[in-house]
Protein backbone atom coordinates (compact mmCIF):
# COMPACT_ATOMS: atom_id res chain seq x y z
CA UNK A 1 0.00 0.00 0.00
CA UNK A 2 1.12 3.01 -1.15
CA UNK A 3 1.58 6.53 0.25
CA UNK A 4 -0.81 7.82 -2.14
CA UNK A 5 -3.45 5.29 -0.97
CA UNK A 6 -2.40 5.68 2.72
CA UNK A 7 -3.52 9.72 2.37
CA UNK A 8 -7.24 8.88 0.94
CA UNK A 9 -7.11 6.31 3.32
CA UNK A 10 -7.19 8.71 5.94
CA UNK A 11 -9.36 11.60 3.82
CA UNK A 12 -11.93 8.57 3.54
CA UNK A 13 -12.00 8.24 7.21
CA UNK A 14 -12.20 11.50 8.07
CA UNK A 15 -15.24 12.08 5.65
CA UNK A 16 -17.35 8.76 6.82
CA UNK A 17 -16.67 10.84 10.72
CA UNK A 18 -18.41 13.83 9.20
CA UNK A 19 -21.08 12.08 7.24
CA UNK A 20 -21.96 10.39 10.60
CA UNK A 21 -22.13 13.47 12.48
CA UNK A 22 -23.90 15.67 10.18
CA UNK A 23 -26.38 12.59 9.84
CA UNK A 24 -27.06 11.63 13.60
CA UNK A 25 -26.32 14.88 15.75
CA UNK A 26 -29.22 16.61 16.98
CA UNK A 27 -27.35 19.39 17.94
CA UNK A 28 -27.36 22.10 14.57
CA UNK A 29 -23.79 23.51 15.81
CA UNK A 30 -22.99 19.74 15.94
CA UNK A 31 -23.88 19.28 12.28
CA UNK A 32 -21.92 22.47 11.48
CA UNK A 33 -18.81 20.54 12.86
CA UNK A 34 -19.69 17.86 10.70
CA UNK A 35 -19.51 19.70 7.94
CA UNK A 36 -16.18 21.06 8.21
CA UNK A 37 -14.76 17.81 9.03
CA UNK A 38 -16.15 16.84 5.55
CA UNK A 39 -14.36 19.80 3.96
CA UNK A 40 -11.12 19.44 5.57
CA UNK A 41 -11.32 15.44 3.64
CA UNK A 42 -11.65 16.66 0.51
CA UNK A 43 -9.44 19.28 0.79
CA UNK A 44 -6.99 16.20 2.04
CA UNK A 45 -7.52 14.41 -1.45
CA UNK A 46 -6.81 17.35 -3.23
CA UNK A 47 -3.15 17.66 -1.59
CA UNK A 48 -2.75 13.86 -1.72
CA UNK A 49 -3.22 13.56 -5.76
CA UNK A 50 -1.40 17.25 -6.32
CA UNK A 51 1.73 15.67 -4.28
CA UNK A 52 1.81 11.94 -5.42
CA UNK A 53 0.10 12.70 -8.79
CA UNK A 54 1.62 12.01 -12.30
CA UNK A 55 1.89 15.49 -13.72
CA UNK A 56 4.89 17.93 -12.46
CA UNK A 57 4.72 21.68 -12.53
CA UNK A 58 1.34 21.42 -11.94
CA UNK A 59 0.33 23.11 -8.82
CA UNK A 60 -3.36 23.32 -9.69
CA UNK A 61 -4.36 20.69 -6.46
CA UNK A 62 -2.78 23.52 -3.77
CA UNK A 63 -4.74 26.33 -5.53
CA UNK A 64 -8.08 24.53 -5.39
CA UNK A 65 -7.21 24.22 -1.57
CA UNK A 66 -6.24 27.66 -1.36
CA UNK A 67 -9.77 28.58 -3.09
CA UNK A 68 -11.85 25.61 -1.08
CA UNK A 69 -10.66 26.97 2.66
CA UNK A 70 -12.00 30.33 1.47
CA UNK A 71 -15.00 29.31 0.21
CA UNK A 72 -15.12 26.75 3.63
CA UNK A 73 -14.68 30.39 5.83
CA UNK A 74 -17.43 32.11 4.21
CA UNK A 75 -19.48 28.93 4.50
CA UNK A 76 -18.82 28.67 8.23
CA UNK A 77 -19.83 32.49 8.88
CA UNK A 78 -23.34 31.97 6.67
CA UNK A 79 -24.01 28.64 8.74
CA UNK A 80 -23.25 30.25 12.22
CA UNK A 81 -25.16 33.14 11.49
CA UNK A 82 -28.29 30.80 10.59
CA UNK A 83 -27.91 28.90 13.60
CA UNK A 84 -28.10 32.02 15.84
CA UNK A 85 -30.98 33.22 13.66
CA UNK A 86 -32.87 30.01 14.20
CA UNK A 87 -31.99 30.31 18.09
CA UNK A 88 -33.51 33.76 18.36
CA UNK A 89 -36.72 32.54 16.74
CA UNK A 90 -36.98 29.26 18.01
CA UNK A 91 -35.60 29.39 21.54
CA UNK A 92 -33.92 26.46 20.44
CA UNK A 93 -31.06 24.94 18.45
CA UNK A 94 -32.13 21.06 18.34
CA UNK A 95 -33.03 19.61 14.64
CA UNK A 96 -35.48 17.71 15.97
CA UNK A 97 -37.54 20.56 17.22
CA UNK A 98 -36.81 22.51 14.35
CA UNK A 99 -40.10 21.98 12.24
CA UNK A 100 -41.88 24.40 10.63
CA UNK A 101 -41.62 22.71 7.10
CA UNK A 102 -42.35 18.96 7.82
CA UNK A 103 -44.77 17.75 6.65
CA UNK B 1 5.78 4.70 4.72
CA UNK B 2 7.34 7.39 7.25
CA UNK B 3 6.19 7.55 11.48
CA UNK B 4 5.67 10.69 11.13
CA UNK B 5 2.77 10.40 8.63
CA UNK B 6 1.16 7.50 10.67
CA UNK B 7 1.45 9.60 14.03
CA UNK B 8 -0.41 12.37 12.37
CA UNK B 9 -2.86 10.23 10.94
CA UNK B 10 -3.67 8.72 14.19
CA UNK B 11 -3.86 12.27 15.72
CA UNK B 12 -6.69 13.35 13.21
CA UNK B 13 -8.64 9.73 13.06
CA UNK B 14 -8.42 10.46 17.11
CA UNK B 15 -9.52 14.01 17.66
CA UNK B 16 -12.24 13.74 14.88
CA UNK B 17 -13.86 10.85 16.13
CA UNK B 18 -13.44 12.95 19.59
CA UNK B 19 -15.11 15.61 18.04
CA UNK B 20 -17.92 14.02 17.03
CA UNK B 21 -18.80 12.21 19.87
CA UNK B 22 -18.20 14.41 23.06
CA UNK B 23 -21.76 15.11 24.86
CA UNK B 24 -20.51 18.67 25.70
CA UNK B 25 -20.23 21.21 23.15
CA UNK B 26 -17.46 23.33 24.06
CA UNK B 27 -15.19 19.54 24.30
CA UNK B 28 -16.31 19.11 20.84
CA UNK B 29 -15.19 22.48 19.41
CA UNK B 30 -11.75 22.06 21.25
CA UNK B 31 -11.35 18.45 19.69
CA UNK B 32 -12.10 19.74 16.59
CA UNK B 33 -9.41 22.50 16.70
CA UNK B 34 -7.21 19.79 17.72
CA UNK B 35 -8.25 17.90 14.20
CA UNK B 36 -7.66 20.75 12.62
CA UNK B 37 -3.62 21.20 13.63
CA UNK B 38 -3.57 17.81 12.82
CA UNK B 39 -4.37 18.73 9.33
CA UNK B 40 -2.40 21.25 9.30
CA UNK B 41 0.77 19.09 10.04
CA UNK B 42 -0.42 16.36 7.75
CA UNK B 43 -0.37 18.94 5.10
CA UNK B 44 2.97 20.45 5.89
CA UNK B 45 4.21 16.71 5.83
CA UNK B 46 2.68 16.36 2.31
CA UNK B 47 4.64 19.57 1.42
CA UNK B 48 2.42 21.94 1.19
CA UNK B 49 3.90 24.51 3.32
CA UNK B 50 1.45 27.43 2.18
CA UNK B 51 -1.68 25.57 2.77
CA UNK B 52 -0.32 24.00 5.91
CA UNK B 53 -0.15 27.84 7.42
CA UNK B 54 -3.07 28.68 5.30
CA UNK B 55 -5.00 25.85 7.63
CA UNK B 56 -3.37 26.65 11.16
CA UNK B 57 -4.92 30.42 10.29
CA UNK B 58 -7.62 30.09 8.77
CA UNK B 59 -9.48 26.52 10.60
CA UNK B 60 -7.67 26.88 13.95
CA UNK B 61 -8.11 30.82 14.33
CA UNK B 62 -11.11 32.07 12.58
CA UNK B 63 -13.32 28.86 12.08
CA UNK B 64 -12.78 27.17 15.78
CA UNK B 65 -13.37 30.55 17.33
CA UNK B 66 -16.04 31.34 15.07
CA UNK B 67 -18.10 27.78 16.58
CA UNK B 68 -16.74 28.38 20.36
CA UNK B 69 -18.83 31.71 19.81
CA UNK B 70 -21.90 30.19 18.64
CA UNK B 71 -21.98 28.16 21.62
CA UNK B 72 -21.52 30.86 23.30
CA UNK B 73 -24.08 32.86 21.94
CA UNK B 74 -26.92 30.33 21.99
CA UNK B 75 -26.15 29.02 25.60
CA UNK B 76 -25.58 25.31 24.28
CA UNK B 77 -22.34 24.69 26.58
CA UNK B 78 -24.22 22.81 28.51
CA UNK B 79 -25.48 19.64 27.62
CA UNK B 80 -29.11 18.60 27.08
CA UNK B 81 -31.01 16.41 29.40
CA UNK B 82 -32.16 14.06 26.52
CA UNK B 83 -29.75 12.37 23.96
CA UNK B 84 -27.32 14.34 21.82
CA UNK B 85 -28.39 12.32 18.79
CA UNK B 86 -31.62 13.28 16.60
CA UNK B 87 -34.54 10.68 16.01
CA UNK B 88 -33.43 9.43 12.84
CA UNK B 89 -30.16 8.54 13.91
CA UNK B 90 -30.22 4.70 12.53
CA UNK B 91 -30.19 5.54 8.87
CA UNK B 92 -27.98 8.50 8.99
CA UNK B 93 -25.29 5.32 11.00
CA UNK B 94 -26.35 2.70 8.19
CA UNK B 95 -26.11 5.44 5.21
CA UNK B 96 -22.39 6.56 6.53
CA UNK B 97 -21.18 2.90 7.07
CA UNK B 98 -22.55 2.03 3.49
CA UNK B 99 -20.94 4.84 2.33
CA UNK B 100 -17.23 4.10 3.63
CA UNK B 101 -17.73 0.57 2.35
CA UNK B 102 -17.93 1.71 -0.88
CA UNK B 103 -15.29 3.93 -0.69
CA UNK B 104 -12.35 1.65 0.59
CA UNK B 105 -14.11 -1.26 -1.69
CA UNK B 106 -12.83 1.02 -4.45
CA UNK B 107 -9.70 2.03 -2.59
CA UNK B 108 -8.54 -1.50 -1.81
CA UNK B 109 -7.79 -1.71 -5.54
CA UNK B 110 -4.91 0.47 -4.76
CA UNK B 111 -3.51 3.53 -7.24
CA UNK B 112 -0.51 2.17 -8.15
CA UNK B 113 0.42 5.00 -10.82
CA UNK B 114 2.00 7.45 -8.92
CA UNK B 115 4.55 9.82 -10.25
CA UNK B 116 6.92 11.84 -7.67
CA UNK B 117 6.50 13.96 -5.08
CA UNK B 118 6.14 17.70 -6.58
CA UNK B 119 6.60 20.34 -4.59
CA UNK B 120 5.85 24.31 -5.08
CA UNK B 121 7.69 27.03 -3.13
CA UNK B 122 5.35 30.19 -1.97
CA UNK B 123 6.88 32.25 -5.05
CA UNK B 124 5.28 29.99 -7.41
CA UNK B 125 1.92 30.42 -5.72
CA UNK B 126 2.19 34.16 -5.98
CA UNK B 127 2.85 34.00 -9.63
CA UNK B 128 -0.13 31.96 -10.37
CA UNK B 129 -2.39 33.69 -8.35
CA UNK B 130 -1.20 37.31 -9.80
CA UNK B 131 -0.99 35.90 -13.14
CA UNK B 132 -3.35 32.55 -13.65
CA UNK B 133 -5.91 32.55 -11.25
CA UNK B 134 -6.29 36.26 -10.78
CA UNK B 135 -10.28 35.84 -11.51
CA UNK B 136 -10.92 33.73 -9.13
CA UNK B 137 -8.71 35.47 -6.30
CA UNK B 138 -11.05 38.49 -7.07
CA UNK B 139 -14.08 36.39 -7.35
CA UNK B 140 -13.57 34.81 -3.90
CA UNK B 141 -12.84 38.48 -2.67
CA UNK B 142 -16.00 39.59 -3.60
CA UNK B 143 -18.04 36.40 -2.27
CA UNK B 144 -16.05 36.47 1.44
CA UNK B 145 -16.82 40.46 1.37
CA UNK B 146 -20.42 39.46 0.20
CA UNK B 147 -20.66 36.22 2.48
CA UNK B 148 -19.67 38.10 5.76
CA UNK B 149 -22.03 41.36 4.97
CA UNK B 150 -24.82 39.06 4.58
CA UNK B 151 -23.83 36.66 7.95
CA UNK B 152 -24.07 39.87 10.16
CA UNK B 153 -27.05 40.71 8.13
CA UNK B 154 -29.03 37.11 9.00
CA UNK B 155 -27.67 37.54 13.14
CA UNK B 156 -28.56 41.19 13.89
CA UNK B 157 -31.17 41.35 16.51
CA UNK B 158 -33.94 43.22 14.90
CA UNK B 159 -36.48 42.20 17.57
CA UNK B 160 -36.64 45.94 18.72
CA UNK B 161 -37.19 47.03 15.40
CA UNK B 162 -38.72 51.06 15.25
CA UNK B 163 -38.58 50.82 18.85
CA UNK B 164 -36.65 54.03 18.55
CA UNK B 165 -39.58 56.08 17.26
CA UNK B 166 -41.68 55.77 20.29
Amino acid sequence: MNELTMTLGLAGLLFMVGLGCVLTRRHAIGVLIGVELMLNAANINLIAFWRFGEATNLHSGVLFVMFAIGVAAAEAAVGLALVLAVYRHYKTVSLDKVEALKG
Amino acid sequence: MDIGFMLIAALVSVSGVAAVSFRNLVHCALSLAVCFAGIALLYLNLGAQFIGFAQAIVYIGAVAILIVFAILLTRSSEPDADSIWSSGRRWGIALALAFVVALFGGLSEGLDKTGGRNEVTVKEIGHLLMLDYLVPLLAIGVLLTSALIGAVVIAMDDSNEGGNGE
